[in-house]
C-alpha cells in the first residue's frame, strides 16, 4: 500500500519544518529518511500517522487523505513514535494486549497475535516482566511489537534502531527486511550502514527540504564521482590558491600547516597531478592518500551549508 | 473505549492510587462520622446521615483532583499521548475511557459507606427510623457531584503537562463550582434581584435539592449538562493540543 505527500508544509509560527516536499512510497518499498536532527523527518512522520496535521498540501495512506479519514489511516499503519514512550508500569503482553485491543482485534485472536509478536521480535525471555524493568534494547523491541501487531500494510518507525546493540541491531535489521518484503516502511534514521544494508531508496532532508530522492546505490555512484585525496607535504609553505589551480581539484582544504584535503571533480583522478604539482614547485610529497566518496559525505555535502 | 477503561482501572489498583483514595475517603469520613466528638452521629442524637452528606463533597474536593490529575498530564509528559493518538480511537473514546474508570474509583469509594446507613438504621430509636428518602436522595446527590467534580478533574488533567498544577486546577475549579456561587449570589449586584439563578449556577443549590429525596428533573439536567460541558471542553483541548 502506497504513501503520496504532496507539496507538504508544516510552520510553527514563523519556523518551517517542512517545507514544501513531495515524495512517493510504492507498495513494499523501504525508504529510509535521512537528514541531520531538526531536518523535519519526525514531523513528516507525525503527519503521516495522524498525530498533527499539516499546514498544507496533502497526505495520502494507503489511498485515505489523513486530514479526511484519519481512522482509516490510522487503521492501516503501524507507527513506532521518536523516543519510544511506552506505559512503563504495564507488564509486556499486558501492554501488546492493550495495543492489539485498541485495533480492534478480538477474542482468540488477541493471543495469537501477541504470541507471534513476542516470537518476531524475541521478546519470550522478557515477555512477563514490566516494561520499566526492560533495558533499552528490549523497550525498543516492544515498540516494534507493538507497531506490527496488528498487521499493517504500512509501517513508519522512527529511528528503529536507536540504542541497540550490534546483535540486536543486526535482529532488527534482518526483522525489517523480511517485513519489507509484503509492507511498505519508512523509517528515519542517521546511520548510513543501515540506509545501505535495509533501504531500497533514500531520501535526504535538510532544513524541512527534500536534498536528495534516490535509490541507496545511486546516490552511492554519485557519491563515488567525487574522491577525497589527503596530501602531506614536507614544506609548510604550500599555498591553497595554488592547489586549486591544479587541474582536476575543485577544492582544497587545509587541515593543519602541512596536511591538505583535496576534492576531485567528479570522475577525475587526480592524484597524478598532484604528484606533478609537487615536482613542478620543488615540493617534497611525504603522504598521498585517496578516499572513495561514500554515501556518508553525500550526506554531510548535502546537508552542510559548507562544503 | 471499554479498552482504555479497563486499562485505567489496572493503572489506578496496580499502584496504591487506588487503594489510598479510597482508604483515605473512608478513614476521613469514619472519623467525622464516628470519631471527633463534634461532628460524631453518636454524641449528635439523631440517627441521620447528613454530617456524611455534609462532610463527603469536601473530601471529595481533594480526593477526585488527586485521582483524576494524572489522567491526562502523564500521558503528555511521558508522550504516551502519541500512542493513543495515532490509533483508530477517537478523542471521545478516549477521554470517556478515562472519565468512567475515575467515576468508577469515586463509587467504589462510596459503596463501603453503605455500613454506615445500616448502622444509622439500627440506631434509631425505632430501627428504621431514618429518613430513607432522603438519604438515598442524598446518595444520588452525591454520585452526581463526584461524577462532576471528575469532570472537572480531567479537563484539568488535559490542561497541563504537570500533575500538581492540575491537582490545583481541579481543587480550585471543584471549590468554584461547589461553593463559590454560593457566596456570589450574596453580591450586591445580584442579591434580591438574579441571586437565585446565580445560586443554581453552583452545584450545592443542585446538591441540597437531590437530597431532599425528591429527583427533580432540573437537577438531573444540570448535572449532566455540567458534565457534558466539561467532557466536550477536554475534547476541545486535546484536539488543540496535538495540532
Amino acid at each position: 500500500m502506497s504513501v503520496t505527500v504532496k507539496q507538504l508544509s508544516k510552520h510553527y509560527g514563523r519556523q518551517k519544518a517542512v517545507n514544501n516536499i513531495n515524495f512517493h512510497v510504492k507498495k513494499g518499498e523501504i525508504v529510509g529518511f535521512l537528514g541531520p536532527n531538526g531536518a523535519g523527518k519526525t514531523t513528516t512522520m507525525k503527519i503521516m500517522s495522524c498525530f498533527i496535521p499539516p499546514s498544507s498540501g496533502k497526505v495520502l495512506v494507503c489511498g485515505h487523505d489523513v486530514q479526511e479519514s484519519p481512522m482509516e489511516v490510522r487503521r492501516c499503519i503501524g507507527y513506532l513514535p521518536e523516543h519510544n514512550p511506552l506505559y512503563l508500569d504495564m507488564y509486556v503482553r499486558e501492554y501488546l494486549e492493550l495495543a492489539a485491543k485498541l485495533h480492534n482485534i478480538r477474542g482468540k485472536a488477541v493471543q495469537e497475535r501477541i504470541v507471534e509478536m513476542v516470537r518476531l521480535t524475541g521478546l519470550e525471555k522478557e515477555q512477563h516482566k514490566k516494561i520499566g524493568q526492560l533495558s533499552k534494547g528490549y523497550r525498543q523491541r516492544v515498540g516494534l511489537a507493538q507497531a506490527m501487531i496488528h498487521d499493517p500494510q504500512v509501517l513508519i518507525l522512527d529511528e528503529p534502531t536507536s540504542g541497540l546493540d550490534p546483535n540486536q541491531l543486526a535482529e532488527i535489521r534482518q526483522v525489517i527486511t523480511t517485513l519489507g518484503k509484503e509492507k511498505t516502511v519508512i523509517l528515519s534514521t542517521h546511520i548510513m550502514q543501515e540506509v545501505q544494508a535495509m533501504c531500497d531508496r533514500v531520501i535526504i532532508i535538510n532544513n524541512g527540504e527534500i536534498v536528495a530522492d534516490d535509490t541507496a546505490q545511486s546516490l552511492q555512484q554519485r557519491a563515488k564521482g567525487q574522491d577525497i585525496v589527503y596530501v602531506e607535504f614536507e614544506q609548510a609553505n604550500v599555498v591553497i590558491s595554488d592547489l586549486e589551480a591544479i587541474e582536476g581539484v575543485a577544492k582544497a582544504l587545509a587541515t593543519s600547516k602541512r596536511h591538505f584535503k583535496l576534492l576531485a571533480s567528479p570522475g577525475k583522478d587526480i592524484r597524478a597531478a598532484i604528484f606533478n604539482f609537487a615536482v613542478q614547485k620543488h615540493y617534497t610529497l611525504l603522504g598521498l592518500r585517496q578516499e572513495q566518496g561514500n554515501l556518508e559525505d553525500i550526506f554531510r555535502r548535502l546537508t552542510n551549508k559548507s562544503n | 473505549m471499554f479498552t482504555i477503561l479497563q486499562k485505567e482501572i489496572n493503572t489506578f489498583f496496580s499502584s496504591l492510587i487506588g487503594y489510598i483514595a479510597i482508604g483515605l475517603f473512608l478513614l476521613t469520613t469514619g472519623l467525622f462520622l464516628w470519631v471527633f466528638p463534634e461532628t460524631s452521629l453518636l454524641e449528635y442524637g439523631y440517627a441521620n446521615l447528613d454530617a456524611l452528606f455534609f462532610i463527603a463533597p469536601w473530601v471529595f474536593m481533594f480526593l477526585i483532583p488527586a485521582i483524576t490529575m494524572r489522567s491526562f498530564a502523564e500521558e503528555f509528559k511521558s508522550g504516551t499521548i502519541e500512542l493513543l493518538a495515532t490509533r483508530p480511537v477517537t478523542d471521545l473514546q478516549i477521554i470517556l475511557g478515562k472519565y468512567f474508570a475515575a467515576l468508577l474509583v469515586v463509587f467504589l469509594a462510596l459503596l463501603p459507606t453503605l455500613v454506615y446507613y445500616i448502622t444509622v438504621y439500627q440506631l434509631g430509636a425505632t430501627p428504621g427510623n431514618l429518613d430513607t428518602g432522603a438519604t438515598w436522595g442524598s446518595y444520588i446527590g452525591l454520585l452526581f457531584l463526584g461524577a462532576a467534580f471528575v469532570a472537572i478533574g480531567i479537563f484539568a488533567s488535559s490542561l497541563t503537562q504537570n500533575q500538581i498544577v492540575a491537582f490545583l486546577l481541579a481543587v480550585f475549579g471543584c471549590f468554584f463550582c461547589y461553593a463559590a456561587f454560593d457566596y456570589l449570589s450574596k453580591l450586591n449586584v445580584f442579591y434580591a434581584k438574579i441571586d437565585d439563578v446565580v445560586e443554581l449556577l453552583g452545584i450545592n443549590a443542585h446538591y441540597l435539592s437531590i437530597s431532599r429525596g425528591v429527583i427533580d428533573t432540573r437537577d438531573v439536567i444540570y448535572f449532566v449538562s455540567f458534565i457534558s460541558i466539561f467532557i466536550l471542553l477536554t475534547q476541545l483541548v486535546l484536539e488543540r493540543r496535538k495540532w
